[in-house]
């Protein structure tokens, strides 16, 4: 199997790299047969695809197949692992993960390379990129990370097992979904790059990368989310995003990303901004790059990171490769990304786009400067310092503010130049809802002026709300006008409004989950921990719980033998539940694992900690959390996916409007998109 | 006297809330606050109040260490600078705002005011860039007007 695993990846490098020149050869070539030439590259890149799955079910049947010949499977599986975790072994090492990358790639090309008839042309150039990319890959787990490296010596009954903080059922989707993001940011930047080489002429070319990168921010936004929530269930100390390194890389693309998705409209509807569009579709893709770099050098320290290797110059080398093609490009063929209209007005649809650009950017930016900071001061002042939480907390937290009052503002005004007293009679109602809520929270008890942490909760929670009515007052005015002119009720009418243009609602439905997002996060400055040794029939308290010892135990299973506390939870003297905080010590790895307890609702989640047996007493020593409002992070990430879904369906056909429904109906959409 | 009365009520309310954000700031408050500004140096890249590893060489006793200090009636700023001394620049979770470290701070926000300065200044260049006079514009023809009006539809969604 190892061999065969090896021949595939050897023979994935050799269709990739055919399908690179040959394409490049046909587009540079005018005679009968470019076009032949063309097509035998098109079908290289879709045999790449089978190469390299051969090479990935290679290493995945030597997992299950326990062949700890192969180095990476004895250093990531072990004979008793689960099946669904040796399936996750394929990415859960340097060298499997990157294979698992090229395989992702090779996936996403051959849905290019079969949908080819779209266009032709740019499908070609697309492709020809790709095929680039693809090799990059192949290259690394061909010759510097290989994935079938064989072990030396005798060989090892058993492996050392997979690192158990990713025995976990999240790990077995995170990764995947994270990879779809990162990789999936190959596809729109190819397009990019092929319409600027070939000086693309026409919209359409916008519309594809930006559907592209729609579904790979859906999945990225899923990878990221889910890495949250497994941070939450499996590291056991309470939170969901630290700011780790690793989790800020996966960041930095998304917020790009989500800033290209707004900035595209300028393009698609006033054909501006074409120059800035390329370069974010551009940066997108570097920081994918960028991000597996600081995962994989070792430049950054982390608890996710792999284990530091020399492929850290590949990438460097890698990105600058890319970068010097971007601006190669870029200066040949600029002429062609001339804007049709320029900025009109600072209040105005075009202006709130671009603020909300400016703003995600510098959130970007603020990211990446806390993430080399440490690497900045010990190159300048030989003193390594911390750039932690509080540092990214106390920074972006305002930004993320200005975000969401933008995120108000942009739906309410109009293209080219909004009057004040437009602004002022939509943003009326939602401003009064607000205000209310605020002077509702104080009123219940919330003190702004006490922390700075209560004074960001109230103030995000305020312009979530404004946020939410904003998008309740767009789905509510556009169905009246549907509703008045085909006598549906006014909930048929939203549905038949989001159906007609799904972008636009879509996009409102993930504004509103980000929202629902935001106002989980801000319950986190409301958290309550305690933490107490707990005997037989021991109580603590926290918040209206109490928690009641009934037993610990241990257990011992082949894969890990675990201790393991019983604890039952009353609410004001009333029972709840009763609930289990584990802790697992994996045999293979000898390492130790956290299995949190947590009871979710949509008030806050009551999470429990085993955090070991006292030495001296051999009693348990329990870590209760009292997280406000997480299940609402979760929620508004799923609505969050499916306004991205919503977003992504076709049109439904326009209702024929009568002879005055035009004006009215110009009246409700003077917003625009 | 009526902006010395503004002034005066400013001073009162800001000593209000600085006292407000002062009440109750008892030991544990202070433990908690000076807790989460400290990092535990085994390498796990955690909180100090937050990391969870069983058998940490580190996390328990600095937690004693910091526990003994504020009984003792350190200050916040002496705890810590001990904390400095012992384990190096490191076990701060973030930079000072000294020196060097005063740009990880200054950076974004400059990089925030810049951006919206240059957003700004650009529009108004743009905005008061003159057009060409309307008198010399011919007459749209019907065809430019269907563009007009398919570019209108374009931008309304209807």
């Amino acid at each position: 199997m190892p061999q065969l695993g090896s021949f595939s990846l050897l023979l994935a490098l050799a269709l990739s790299l055919y399908c690179f020149l040959a394409g490049i050869l046909a587009l540079f070539r005018h005679d009968a047969n470019a076009d032949r030439l063309g097509e035998t590259a098109r079908r290289a890149g879709v045999a790449t695809f089978f190469a390299v799955t051969l090479a990935a079910l290679a290493l995945v049947t030597a997992a299950f197949q326990n062949d700890f010949s192969v180095a990476y499977i004895f250093h990531h599986s072990n004979r008793d692992l689960p099946a669904a975790y040796k399936f996750a072994a394929l990415w859960s090492g340097q060298e499997g993960s990157l294979l698992f990358w090229s395989f992702l790639l090779a996936a996403y090309g051959l849905v290019l390379r079969l949908r080819h008839k779209v266009d032709p042309r740019l499908f070609a150039y697309a492709s020809v990129i790709l095929a680039g990319v693809q090799i990059f890959f192949l290259l690394l787990v061909n010759f510097a990370a290989h994935p079938f490296a064989m072990m030396q010596g005798t060989l090892p009954d058993d492996g050392n097992g997979l690192n158990p903080l990713l025995q976990y059922p999240e790990m077995v989707i995170h990764p995947p979904m994270l990879y779809l993001g990162y990789v999936g940011f190959t596809v729109p930047f190819a397009f990019a790059l092929g319409a600027l080489a070939m000086r693309y002429h026409g919209d359409k070319w916008i519309h594809i990368t930006r559907r592209w990168t729609m579904v790979t921010w859906g999945f990225l936004t899923c990878g990221i989310f889910l890495g949250a929530h497994w941070a939450y269930s499996v590291l056991g100390w309470g939170g969901y995003w630290a700011w780790d390194p690793v989790k800020n890389a996966s960041l930095m693309p998304w917020l790009t990303g989500t800033a290209f998705l707004h900035s595209v409209m300028m393009q698609e509807k006033r054909g501006m901004l074409k120059v800035w569009n390329m370069w974010l579709i551009f940066a997108t893709f570097m920081l994918s790059i960028f991000g597996t770099f600081l995962t994989r050098s070792g430049v950054v320290s982390s608890v996710h990171a792999f284990a530091q290797s020399s492929i850290g110059t590949w990438f460097l080398v890698f990105l600058a490769i890319i970068l010097a093609a971007c601006t190669f490009f870029f200066v040949r063929n600029r002429s062609h990304l001339k804007s049709e209209h320029k900025l009109e007005s600072l209040v105005s649809r075009e202006s709130s786009f671009v603020f909300n650009n400016l703003i995600l950017l510098v959130a970007c930016f603020t990211v990446l400067w806390g993430t080399l900071f440490p690497v900045l001061s010990e190159w300048i002042q030989g003193t390594k310092v911390t750039v932690g939480p509080p540092f990214f907390n106390r920074v972006n937290i305002p930004v993320a503010l200005l975000l969401l009052l933008l995120t108000a503002l942009g739906p309410l005004l109009a293209w080219r130049r909004t009057s004040i007293e437009s602004l002022r009679r939509n943003f009326s109602i939602p401003a009064f809802a607000a205000l209310a809520v605020g002077v509702l929270l104080i009123a219940f008890g919330l003190r702004p002026w006490r922390t700075p942490s209560a004074f960001y909760a109230l103030m995000t929670i305020c312009l979530s709300v404004l946020v939410a009515v904003t998008v309740f007052s767009e789905f509510i005015r556009g169905g009246l006008v549907i509703a008045r002119h085909t006598g549906q009720n006014l909930f048929s009418s939203m549905g038949h409004l989001a159906h007609r243009n799904t972008r636009r609602y879509g996009g409102y439905i993930v504004h509103f989950g980000v929202v629902v997002v935001m106002i989980g996060l801000a319950g986190s400055a409301f958290n309550q921990d305690r933490e107490k040794e707990l005997g037989y029939g021991d109580q603590m308290n926290i918040g209206d719980y109490t928690l009641t010892c009934r037993s610990y135990t241990q257990d011992d299973r082949p894969n890990y033998r675990s201790e393991w506390a019983i604890i039952d939870v009353s609410k004001n003297g009333k029972p709840l539940a009763t609930m289990f905080p584990e802790r697992r010590f994996y045999k293979a790895s000898q390492q130790m694992a956290t299995m949190v307890a947590n009871r979710s609702t949509v008030k806050e989640d009551l999470y429990l900690v085993y955090e070991g047996l006292n030495q001296d007493t051999a009693r348990p020593i329990i870590k209760a959390h009292l997280n406000p409002l997480v299940m609402w992070i979760w929620v508004g990430v799923l609505i969050m996916v499916i306004g991205t879904v919503i977003g992504l369906l076709p049109n439904a056909a326009p209702v024929r409007l009568t002879a005055s429904a035009p004006v009215r109906a110009a009246a409700v959409m003077e917003a625009g998109d | 006297m009526l902006s010395f009365l503004k002034y005066r009520v400013l001073q009162v309310v800001a000593l209000c809330v600085a006292i407000f954000g002062l009440m109750g700031a008892g030991d544990d408050a202070r433990f908690n606050a000076v807790g989460h500004k400290l990092m535990c140096v085994c390498g796990c890249n955690q909180i100090l109040l937050e990391c969870n590893h069983v058998g940490c060489t580190y996390s328990d006793r600095m937690r004693n260490e910091l526990s003994a200090a504020l009984s003792r009636g350190d200050s916040d700023d002496l705890a810590t600078q001990a904390f400095v001394q012992k384990y190096g620049a490191i076990v701060l979770a973030a930079p000072t705002g000294t020196g060097f470290n005063r740009l990880a701070w200054i950076t974004p926000f400059a990089a925030l005011f810049i951006g919206l300065a240059s957003v700004v200044l650009v529009v108004r260049t743009w905005r008061n860039r003159p057009g060409a006079p309307a008198a010399t514009l011919p007459a749209t023809p019907a065809a430019a007007l269907e563009h007009f009006r398919e570019e209108a539809r374009k931008e309304t969604d209807l």
